[in-house]
């Protein structure tokens, strides 16, 4: 098995599903910061099987935890102080979203007003349905 | 600042405000002759609405108000490429108040989130027309006296009709109403309406013989059945003839059904019905007036 090392502050995403850490690398825009970041995939979970981790060595502050919880709310977030776990955060499901997805929606406003913004709110929990603020189309 | 994007915009009690005042409009016309002296609606029509605009007009003028506006989009800055945010900024520096129809979904919205002055939504392609559901609504409690405890035959193009889902959502929100829908399977009311009525625990039937169910209405809500939905002529034709409302159905309804219609009718309701006292599409369109002179006295003044 493959050891990858602790480290001292930072935050790790775990239990994410197995083969997206990818994207919520790209999601989270972790290519812009300046630290130290580690993508596990598919290391062996009790719990899912097979999962993705992701260790990252930088302020919790600087996450949008709303991207990460419209992702995937299942993933749990440990925060890391002088090497060890010093808190862990449950995600719920945001209920509005800024610029993560885009309206499909042809007749949908935001296909053609210039720099507005693409706003999703959560319609149905329970269902995980979000709707385009604009159009109320709904995100497939 | 409120503006209207969608019927539900208003809870049940305010829109019992809003009802009173137009029924005191109509029954006290020169009472509000002169309540917008002074004030400018502008009317920005993306896209041609003759109906939607004129009813707006004649509203803001019954009130003393003036009008400004265009009525296609070729006319209006935004050939020339301006966003809507941008329009109605200016717009704001022109008017009191502005009713907005345009092709794009969400248009309205974002309008209102950019403007200084109250935003109406006059239509937004085929998401909202709250104005429409607003002369719907009066026009029941006008003459039914009662929003609740009726059943409403809806009938025609209840796929894609928005007038007919937004009257749905509306209704829902009053007691003992008992929906009957009648369509040709092509056309059926979609599944997110009838999961959230049986969610809600309301009534509802599904038929596509009006014959069958007229008898049993206080309502009876025409729509028209759309060509262009249709994947061949055949069934269009077959089904067009279906819902021809005509004196011999009307003879199966009850002495105070009502008829209504959001207009233009082409061959859905014959033109004998016109004279039944139960028609009462031509007097909706007159509740089209008084719901949007209440409707602008109510943004315009919501600070007094």
């Amino acid at each position: 098995m493959l050891n990858v090392g602790k480290i001292e502050e930072g935050f790790v995403l775990d239990h994410i599903k197995a083969g997206k850490s990818l994207d919520i690398y790209e999601h989270l825009q972790l290519h812009k910061l300046d630290c130290t970041v580690a993508i596990i995939k598919n290391a062996r979970s009790n719990k899912l099987g097979k999962k993705d981790i992701l260790k990252v060595e930088c302020d919790l502050d600087m996450l949008d935890l709303d991207v990460l919880a419209f992702i995937d709310h299942n993933i749990t977030i440990n925060v890391i102080k002088n090497g060890k776990i010093v808190e862990k955060k449950e995600l719920s499901l945001p209920s509005k979203i800024r610029n993560v997805i885009r309206c499909h929606n042809p007749r949908c406003i935001t296909s053609i007003e210039q720099e507005l913004p693409h706003i999703f709110y959560l319609a149905d929990a329970q269902k995980e349905v979000y709707r385009c603020k604009y159009c109320e189309e709904k995100y497939k | 600042m409120r503006h209207l994007m969608s019927p539900l915009d208003f809870t049940p009690e305010e829109l019992d405000t809003l009802f009173d005042l137009a029924n005191d409009i109509e029954h006290n016309p020169a009472k509000y002759a002169h309540a917008c002296d002074g004030r400018i609606l502008a009317t920005c029509f993306y896209e041609p609405s003759t109906r939607t605009r004129l009813s707006f007009e004649s509203a803001m003028t019954r009130l003393g108000g003036q009008v400004i506006g265009f009525s296609d989009a070729s006319s209006s800055s935004a050939s020339k490429g301006e966003s809507v945010s941008d329009t109605i900024r200016v717009i704001s520096c022109y008017a009191d108040i502005c009713a907005m129809r345009h092709p794009k979904e969400g248009a309205p919205m974002v309008a209102a989130e950019k403007s200084d002055i109250p935003v109406i939504n006059a239509g937004d392609g085929g998401h909202q027309h709250p104005t429409q559901t607003l002369t719907d609504l009066l026009t029941i409690r006008s003459l039914k006296g009662r929003l609740g405890g009726f059943t409403i035959g809806l009938c025609g193009d209840l796929k894609f009709g928005r007038t007919v889902h937004s009257l749905i959502n509306a209704l829902v929100r009053y007691d003992d109403i008992r929906f009957v829908f009648i369509s040709p399977e092509e056309l059926r009311v979609p599944d997110y309406i009838t999961d959230m009525l049986k969610e809600r625990g309301i009534a509802y039937e599904e038929v596509i013989r009006l014959e069958n169910v007229m008898p049993t209405l206080d309502l009876l809500y025409m729509t028209r059945v759309q060509r262009e939905r249709f994947f061949n002529e055949e069934d269009y034709v077959r089904l067009k003839d279906f819902y021809i409302l005509n004196s011999d159905k009307m003879h199966l309804a009850r002495k105070d059904m009502l008829v209504l219609h959001p207009l233009p009718r082409v061959n859905e309701i014959s033109v004998e019905v016109d004279s039944d006292p139960r028609a009462a599409y031509f007097k909706q369109a007159k509740y089209g007036v008084y719901v949007r002179m209440a409707l602008i006295l109510t943004l315009l003044f919501q600070n007094e």
